[in-house]
């Protein structure tokens, strides 16, 4: 191919759905999605859920049949990657050499997983869950035999896996540098409750706790040595400690970023006719107080996809979608709404012994974001809140009689 | 068995299903604009479709939580669902699933 009119890099999330929106929006040009997974764009967070549970075939993975995209005549270049951007000339580089040019570059690469640099790092045995093929190696370790699993790294996704794996009945011991789990993302609160579920359900979770080196025997891995001393011993080694936004290559071609790509509201990055979205991109987020970040989930690539699509297809809207999230583990369903950077105080309404409640991230007596628990009215009515920018009364807040709505 | 989808703009499709098939899924494939972000995990309410008069009393009632989800939606009249919880099964042969957008406008208006 020598050209499309719109050229996405990186056949995720984000990727599908711009493709999807430009057609849903009209758009008649010609549309190249290049990827570098060998796949047609699948949902990824099944990867740490019911794909790797088992309760889901890859088939129901894809985002749409992979006859879709013929019939919606959008094209796909797959296990290859964008190595350099050519801003000047519209075009950019695959990995054998040869060109693609573009009127519109959309970047939606997400991010790469961030690898642990203590020594055995590179043993066999040592996992990432990003991909599916991350996630079909892990799952034939289990298959062969594997059942003493280190997970490193307390965010969502090493605690979902953690959970699936406790559940195929493995021995899981998870590690987590810092005081508590979910400590970006969540108050203590919550870090709190799902530390307590992950023990009870048999995982040796612990905090504050540094890798000192991998063991092995030469070629796979054999253990976890803590910087105390004592080892932990695994034949499989989940590292789960966040991701690097992969823009390698856009940020030599020029555009401006520290953390990921810098975008305006209209996900434009630094360069002509370039966007990013997704994992990826950074921007100034309404629901942070204008705070610059990356927001990575499934909400935030989806909503800057359209918004790019729209705005390629001269329906300029600025970017400003509603900041959700999901998680599963155990049984436990948890909505998210909203941001909570910057809280101040939080408010927890009903009983996490009972298994169902949310707390309330507030700063300055407004209604920042949720964390709601098996709780899908205080999720939809709390987001709501946030929305509208509340200032609740406190007391309630706390009422979990009360039902949220009656508080706007 | 048969689904009827009908746009927006009130454009009828109709397609061809097999029984267990997801309705989120299928309208998908179909070209419907069901975004569906959260993949039927209720956290998104994308996948709101308006089901035929004469079909929602067929389908399974709603779970709470999809009630609750609901209301996130918009365009939302008293046969709403969130098609990512709809499996189809024989009995709903020929069944009539709208696209919020005019459905709605004809509701009100
Ligand atoms: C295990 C797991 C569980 C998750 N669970 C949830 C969840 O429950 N809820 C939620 O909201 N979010 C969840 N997420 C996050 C969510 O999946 C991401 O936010 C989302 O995928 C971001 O979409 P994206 O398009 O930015 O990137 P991606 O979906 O990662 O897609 C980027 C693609 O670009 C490719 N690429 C990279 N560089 C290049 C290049 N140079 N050339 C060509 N291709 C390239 C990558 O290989 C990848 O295929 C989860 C993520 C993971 C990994
Ligand atoms: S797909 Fe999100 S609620 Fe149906």
């Amino acid at each position: 191919m020598e050209k499309a009119d719109v050229v996405i890099v990186g056949a995720g999330h984000g990727g599908a759905q711009c493709a999807i929106a430009l057609r849903q929006s009209g758009f008649e040009g010609t549309i190249a999605v290049i990827g570098r997974e060998p796949e047609y764009p699948y949902e990824r967070p099944p990867l740490s859920k019911e794909y790797f549970a088992r309760e889901k075939t890859f088939d129901r993975l894809y985002i749409r049949p992979p006859t879709f995209w013929a019939e919606k005549d959008v094209e796909f270049l797959l296990d290859t990657e964008v190595t350099a951007v050519d801003p000047a000339a519209h075009q950019v580089t695959l990995r054998d050499g040869s060109t693609v040019g573009y009127s519109k570059l959309v970047w939606a690469t997400g991010g790469d997983p961030r690898r642990l640099s203590c020594p055995g790092s590179d043993l066999a045995g040592v996992y990432a869950v990003r991909t599916r093929q991350d996630c079909d190696l892990l799952m034939a370790e289990v298959d062969a035999g594997t059942r003493d699993i280190v997970v490193i790294g307390g965010g969502y996704i090493g605690l979902e896996a953690a959970a699936v794996l406790t559940k195929l009945g493995c021995n899981v011991t998870l590690l987590e540098a810092l005081p508590r789990v979910l400590a970006r993302v969540a108050g203590e609160e919550l870090a709190e409750f799902y530390q307590k579920e992950h023990r009870d359900h048999g995982v040796d979770l612990r905090t504050d706790v540094g890798v000192e080196a991998f063991e092995g025997d030469g070629h796979k891995v054999t253990g976890v040595k803590l910087s105390d001393g004592e080892v932990i011993p695994a034949q499989a080694v989940i590292v789960g400690i966040g991701i690097v936004p992969a823009v390698g290559a856009l940020i030599l071609a020029g555009a401006a970023g520290a953390n990921g790509v810098d975008v305006d509201e209209y996900c434009r990055t630094s360069l002509d006719d370039v966007y990013a979205i997704g994992d990826c991109a950074a921007f100034a987020c309404d629901f942070a107080g204008g705070q610059v970040m990356r927001v990575e989930s499934v909400q935030n690539a989806n909503d800057m996809a359209t918004c790019v699509a729209k705005h390629i297809c001269g329906d300029s809207k600025p970017y400003h979608a509603f900041p959700w999230f999901w998680s599963n583990q155990f049984d436990l369903r948890l909505q998210t709404a909203g941001i909570n950077a910057g809280f101040d105080s939080t408010v927890v309404r009903g009983d996490p012994e009972a298994r169902s409640f949310s707390v309330v991230y507030l700063k300055e007596g407004k209604v920042l974001a949720l964390d709601c628990v098996n709780a899908t009215k205080d999720y939809v009515q709390g987001r709501k809140l946030v929305e509208a920018g509340a200032h609740p009364d406190l007391s309630e807040l706390a009422d979990a009689e009360k039902p949220l709505k009656e508080l706007l | 068995m048969k689904v009827v989808f009908v746009t927006a703009d009130g454009d009828r499709k109709e397609v061809q299903a097999r029984a267990g098939t997801n309705l989120l899924a299928l309208g998908q494939a179909s070209g419907m604009p069901l975004e569906g972000t959260c993949e039927g995990q209720m956290a998104c309410s994308t996948c709101h479709v308006v089901i035929g008069k004469d079909w929602f009393s067929k389908l399974e009632a709603a779970s709470e939580e999809e009630e609750d989800m609901l209301d996130l939606a918009a365009g939302v009249t008293a046969h709403s669902r969130l098609s990512c919880q709809i499996d189809l099964s024989d009995n709903l042969d020929g069944i009539e699933v709208h696209m919020p957008g005019l459905w709605h406008d004809m509701q009100i208006g």
